[in-house]
């Protein structure tokens, strides 16, 4: 029998979208192999050993560096999501009003400008900062974290709050609910997948920047992927790999419950 | 003016004033960490370098000057700043060939994505989205471990008794090319799909009713359909591309330098941060000129299928 013709087939896309998949995930497979390797060898195979964990977990910098990656991200994942929740508030269902399209860009800026040109400017805003207050702490990066998540955080609230109409809302406003108990037993259980995607999204975006954080980290502030780009431009052992096993995990994980959350439709 | 339409009118006024103050946090965060600081770095590059990095409060052209122009250490005089000028060029130039690669590879890919079934489908996307949410330094170091001297192309190429000794790969421009290509390619396959999603089969059926070839009907229905996603798709990956900083300081090693890397220098070694922040506003001038055009085609191809 003759195969079967389809509208949509255009000769040669499968095989490159098959190759695409392989390169796509060939790095990755052999990065984390050699995760496992016995030997010192990023390329020849000694036989399988968790010892490369273990150094990485005896590693006093890379803990160091993980647990301030992780609290960087928690505090300006909340910020942020908190704050784009309520600019999500103010941008959707509305008439359009002056100053709409001014918000919108001002919220999506972070993405527009590439994010080296973000890094020098808050390099020289913050070193001022610091010469006048004295101050040198965490606060410089979360703050530069929280304004770059802002966008990521608002993109899936926004969408989601856009295919919401205002009817539930005005029947309990008719009901006599208060604005606040609206939104409390209203707006915010619907919302919550959107909030919930924004907040993932932006914990993860967080915990993956190197630039910005490579400029604004004073001196012993080093996050995981800076230290990782340290130690990339020395010699680099399968504790690297190791490393970067574990994160990969862990953003997979995330990135798993937000397509799932995401996905599911009301 | 009646009673009702002025309550009306009072009630449009609170609402609008609320939703000010509803987006102010937002609107306040990014104004200090991320748009603000952004015009401070337009009067920095008008200032005159300081000895051990930062400024000194004398205005002068000269860190502008310097994006192009160098002057002679003996004789003052002006000459064209070949580093920076190739350094501008290669980095458009490997950013316009990064983008082209990613749309013939993504293209297919998102095409493939698009026409499967209901039921796999999510499952594919699941797979480019993976890449795209993971650590853009790790996967640079995936691709640092395959090309590597050592690494895993050598190693089997050697094997096969195809190269003879290990061909430098690494610190190339081949590499970074190689490195961008790789991670901004979800960046592509991504708004691609969103665009070939909601692709009309009927239409190309009906291309096939009148004898129209596959690939007549790839390029005369398919593509021109789906445009807004490949200029999305473009602009989301030249733009990073352009500014790139982790995947050519890793893969280019100290000598192929992007922009990005030019950039960073002022603020480490070189010491000039009034020619650092000058470049800075060169490179945003020109994701401006590219976003432009976006907005530009973006409202043509909507205007025309919409």
């Amino acid at each position: 029998m003759a195969r079967q013709f389809s509208v949509r087939r255009q000769t040669g896309f499968t095989a490159i979208a098959m190759m695409c998949f392989f390169a796509l995930y060939l790095p990755i497979a052999v990065l984390v192999v050699y995760a496992f390797n016995a030997g010192t060898s990023l390329n020849t195979w000694e036989g399988f050993s968790l010892q490369w964990f273990v150094k990485a977990f005896e590693n006093q910098q890379v803990i160091e560096a993980s647990i301030r990656s992780l609290q960087i991200a928690v505090v300006a994942a909340l910020v942020a999501t908190a704050a784009a929740t309520m600019a999500a508030l103010a941008t959707t269902r509305t008439e359009p009003y002056r100053g709409l399209t001014l918000k919108y860009a001002f919220i999506n800026q972070p993405l527009m400008i590439p994010e080296i040109v973000t890094a020098v400017a808050l390099l020289i805003f913050f070193s001022r900062i610091k010469v006048w207050t004295g101050y040198s702490g965490l606060g410089y990066l979360i703050a530069a974290h929280t304004a770059f998540c802002i966008p990521f955080a608002y993109l899936p609230i926004r969408a989601r709050l856009e295919n919401m109409d205002l009817t539930l809302e005005r029947a309990a406003a008719d009901l006599y609910a208060t604005p606040w108990k609206t939104f409390r037993y209203v707006t915010l259980p619907l919302l919550w997948p959107g909030i919930l995607a924004g907040l993932m999204l932006a914990f993860v975006i967080s915990l993956d920047d190197v630039v910005i954080t490579e400029f604004v980290k004073s001196a012993g502030q080093d996050t995981l992927p800076t230290y990782m780009l340290g130690q990339l431009r020395r010699a680099i052992t399968p504790e690297m790999n190791a490393i970067s096993t574990l994160f990969l995990l862990l953003s997979i994980c995330i990135v798993t419950v937000f397509f799932f959350v995401n996905k599911k439709r009301i | 003016m009646s009673e009702a339409a002025e309550v009306i009118e009072a009630e449009a006024r609170r609402d609008v004033r609320n939703r000010w103050l509803l987006s102010m946090p937002a609107l306040l965060i990014i104004l200090l960490a991320a748009a603000g600081p952004l015009l401070i770095v337009v009067v920095y590059s008008f200032l005159t370098p300081g000895p051990y990095g930062d400024v000194q409060w004398q205005p002068t052209l000269s860190g502008w000057v310097n994006v192009f122009l160098e002057r002679d250490i003996f004789d003052e005089t002006l000459s064209l700043a070949d580093a920076h000028v190739s350094i501008f060029m290669r980095s458009v130039w490997l950013s316009l060939v990064t983008t082209v690669l990613t749309l013939l590879v993504g293209f297919p890919t998102a095409y493939f994505i698009a026409t499967r079934p209901d039921n796999s489908r999510e499952l594919w996307l699941f797979l480019i989205t993976i890449p795209f949410w993971t650590n853009l330094l790790i996967r640079t170091f995936a691709i640092l471990q395959i090309i590597r001297n050592e690494g895993l192309i050598n190693t089997i190429m050697i094997k096969l008794g195809l190269f003879a000794s290990p061909v430098q790969m690494l610190f190339t421009d081949g590499a970074i090319l190689t490195g961008m290509v790789y991670v901004y390619l979800p960046l592509m396959v991504l708004p691609l799909y969103a665009s070939m999603e909601k692709l009309d089969f009927r239409l190309l059926e009906a291309g096939y009713d009148l004898y129209a070839t596959p690939f007549q009907v790839l390029r005369r229905i398919i593509v021109p359909l789906v445009k807004p996603g490949i200029i999305a798709g473009s602009i989301l990956v030249f733009i990073p591309a352009l500014g790139a900083y982790v995947t050519p300081s890793i893969l280019g090693g100290g000598k192929n330098l992007m922009l990005g890397n030019l950039i960073e220098l002022q603020f480490g070694q070189g010491r000039n941060w009034p020619l650092g922040a000058a470049l800075s506003i060169t490179l945003m001038l020109i994701v401006m000129v590219a976003l432009l055009f976006y907005v530009r085609n973006a409202k043509g191809a909507g205007g025309r299928h919409g």
